[in-house]
């Protein structure tokens, strides 16, 4: 059987450099952090996002500064996508003050007003309807944005998943639901869990249209949410975009990993893997040769280390950070 | 003739329990999520879906409130349903079949229909969890009438207690506390880990056996203090009892629905002193109702005012857990300052 032609998808050298340029201090940043983990400097739960790094960085691509995200604890890369600060992020996972939640929220929990991130969530499913609330407060205040809501294949388990999107078709709003879908949840396979596996069917009986992507190929994932971002945006409603993608490494830090074979994990990491997909192609088209591309690694590479730096050294939160933010006010 | 016994720590006893239950009793179900194949995220549930099969221990998908309801369901029509919640945290969606459901089946049939189900869930602080898998969240059930909430210490306990809550008749909710499972916890992270492999609450029937609930255990007897406690805050309490050298009571209620009032007031009218503990934020906790008990049933044997120590009135910090976790240092402090007054 002959190999279905691949299409060729649009790009441009300066977009394609930046986008594996975001891929990868993604996953820079992410080994790092699992470096970090085992050293015993991050503690608790952390989950790394290598291997679904083209899912966020092509939604980014295709969406506007404003736009607000949400996703759930995998939201390293998210931010990271978004501009927010490596700094900041790393500084979060040790628990330092200079993290974005001052050390109290840790890895599944931090939030930026500037670049309009509302959030990992730890609560498997709870952004879902938090995002159709946004796209609400869009369409309410007619200021031309979309929401974004991020979820995994496991959390579209969930019954406010529905309640969410049965709102947002009802209402027509501007949201965008991204399924990442990994295959697993946690240790539990899809096939383990879910009836109907097409999960951008999922809100067919509700009227939102869904589609299927690749989600570890970058372009084929902003081009997608580029069309789901305009259908949404003209006031037509949400849409559901299932990205198919794979992570590399376990649920969280500690996963026996089990579940799955080591040959299922290594196929998709040399045959799949979104980074070396855009590395290919920009070598092809002679955007750039493997020096340049080593100088854009040393450079993230500092980026990283610097973050790195920063959260070793940022002293932990005073104790009296404890009662700080859980009312406007308190008396301690 | 002698029970055979076998060390084992809480995760064996839990999963010897549901063991024996699933063998003894065809309408025993085991599931939820990660819980068959996988065998749970804390391994509570490993081997049972090889040994019994599929149909009876069984992974669900991610929905919480569906699987509370499907429990109840199930329990109506007379199975005993065993499930798992992965962590107390992430109760909050089946929250309402709990409450409006399961725990009232019994008032509103007339007795006619009961829903004789299970869930346990891990609760407890102490491992770097943070706030979604850290809380202790079980003054939210014991304020459920047509609920029972067990907590126990042990793997002893554990055990009994779980047999006993699948046999009851009614709807029980089973906290684990996760920092247990492994070994006591003296609410020092700085003191070498202990494990259950050498201490005698480790020791486990092999067999079946049952604990009965409204039965607290006296964990340590003592003349000067009663301390009244369950879960890790035993471990807790007994640590702080050593570094103080006060003569404590130390009751252990590991049923917190029905309670042992008896035992309560029969320790604080011997002692004259109550000190309170729980890891659960401090307003509204379990200990205002205890202390509400002992402050009706022991006025005038109290010689100082009751003390609680808690967590703290904020969210389970994700740095500072130590500063949040009501440690052995807090509550040696406030057995001094009892002592004292
Ligand atoms: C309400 C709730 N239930 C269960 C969990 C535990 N849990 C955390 S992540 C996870 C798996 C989620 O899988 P998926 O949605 O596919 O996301 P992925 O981890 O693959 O990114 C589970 C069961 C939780 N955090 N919240
Ligand atoms: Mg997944």
């Amino acid at each position: 059987m002959a190999a279905p032609k691949k299409i060729i998808k649009k790009t441009t050298k300066k977009e394609l450099l930046h986008l594996y340029r975001e891929m990868l201090l993604i996953r820079r940043f992410e080994e790092k952090a699992g470096q970090l983990y085992g050293m015993g400097l991050i503690a608790g739960f952390c989950h790394l996002y290598i291997g679904q790094e083209a899912v966020v960085t092509g939604v980014n691509a295709a969406i506007k500064d404003g736009d607000q995200m949400i996703t759930s604890y995998r939201d390293h890369g998210h931010m990271l996508a978004l501009g927010m600060s490596a700094r900041g992020v790393m500084a979060e996972l040790t628990g330092r003050s200079g993290g974005y939640s001052r050390g109290k929220g840790g890895s599944m929990h931090m939030f930026s007003v500037e670049k309009s991130f509302y959030g990992g969530h730890g609560i498997v499913g709870a952004q879902v309807p938090i995002g159709a609330g946004l796209g609400l407060a869009n369409k309410y205040l007619d200021n031309g944005k979309i929401s974004t809501v991020f979820f995994g294949d496991g959390a579209a388990n969930q019954g406010q998943v529905y309640e969410a999107l049965n709102m947002a078709q009802l209402w027509k709003l501007p949201t965008l639901f991204i399924i990442e879908n990994n295959q697993y949840a946690m240790g539990t396979s899809i096939a383990r869990s879910t009836a109907q596996k097409d999960l951008y069917k999922r809100g067919l009986s509700f009227g939102v249209k869904g589609v299927q992507v690749d989600g570890m190929d970058v372009l084929a994932v902003r081009d997608a949410t580029k069309k789901a971002a305009a259908h949404a945006r003209s006031g037509n409603g949400p849409m559901i975009l299932e990205m198919m993608t794979y992570r590399y490494r376990g649920h969280s830090m500690s996963d026996p990993a089990k579940y799955r074979t080591r040959e299922e994990v290594s196929e998709m990491r040399e045959d799949h893997d979104p980074i070396d997909m855009a590395k290919n192609r920009l070598l092809k088209e002679k955007w750039a040769d493997l020096d340049a591309l080593k100088a854009v690694d040393k450079d993230i590479k500092s980026i990283v280390a610097d973050a790195v730096e920063f959260a070793k050294t940022s002293p932990e939160p005073d104790p009296s950070e404890l009662y700080t933010d859980v009312l406007l006010e308190v008396d301690a | 003739m002698a029970e055979a016994m076998k060390q084992m720590n809480m995760i064996q006893a839990i999963n010897s329990a549901l063991d024996i239950k699933m063998s003894q009793d065809p309408d025993v179900l085991v599931f939820g999520e990660d819980v068959g194949y996988f065998g749970g995220v804390f391994r509570c549930t490993a081997g049972l879906q090889e040994k019994h099969g599929l149909h009876r221990c069984f992974d669900t998908p991610i929905a919480e409130g569906g699987i509370i309801g499907v429990a109840v369901g199930m329990a109506a029509y007379g199975l005993r349903p065993v499930a798992e919640i992965q962590f107390a945290d992430y109760i909050y969606p089946g929250y309402d079949q709990i409450a409006s459901e399961a725990a009232r089946l019994r008032y509103r049939s007339n007795g006619e229909f009961t829903a004789p189900l299970t869930i346990r869930t891990p609760v407890g602080g102490g491992i770097h969890g943070g706030q979604t898998h850290s809380q202790s969240p079980e003054a939210l059930f014991t304020h459920i009438a047509g609920l029972k909430t067990i907590i126990p210490s042990n793997p002893y306990d554990a055990k009994g207690l779980l047999i006993k809550a699948i046999e009851d008749n009614d709807p029980v909710l089973f906290l684990e506390p996760k920092r247990l499972y492994n070994g006591p916890f003296s609410g020092d992270p700085h003191m070498p880990a202990r494990n259950w492999s050498k201490h005698e609450l480790g020791e486990v029937p092999e067999g079946h056996y049952t604990i009965d609930f409204e039965k607290a255990r006296l964990h340590r007897e003592g003349a000067d203090l009663t301390i009244l406690c369950y879960g890790t805050m035993v471990w807790v309490a007994e640590a702080a009892v050593e570094a103080t050298g006060v003569d404590a009571d130390i009751v252990d209620l590991r049923s917190l629905m029905p309670l042992d009032l008896d035992a309560i007031v029969k320790s604080v009218n011997k002692t004259g002193r109550c000190l309170v503990l729980h890891e659960a934020t401090r307003t509204s906790g379990f200990g205002a109702e205890l202390i509400a008990e002992v402050q009706q049933h022991c006025f005038y044997a109290l010689e100082t005012p009751i003390v609680r120590v808690t967590g703290w009135d904020t969210p389970y910090p994700h740095a500072l857990e130590w500063e949040y976790f009501p440690g052995l240092e807090r509550v040696s402090e406030a057995i001094t300052r009892i002592m004292e007054d």
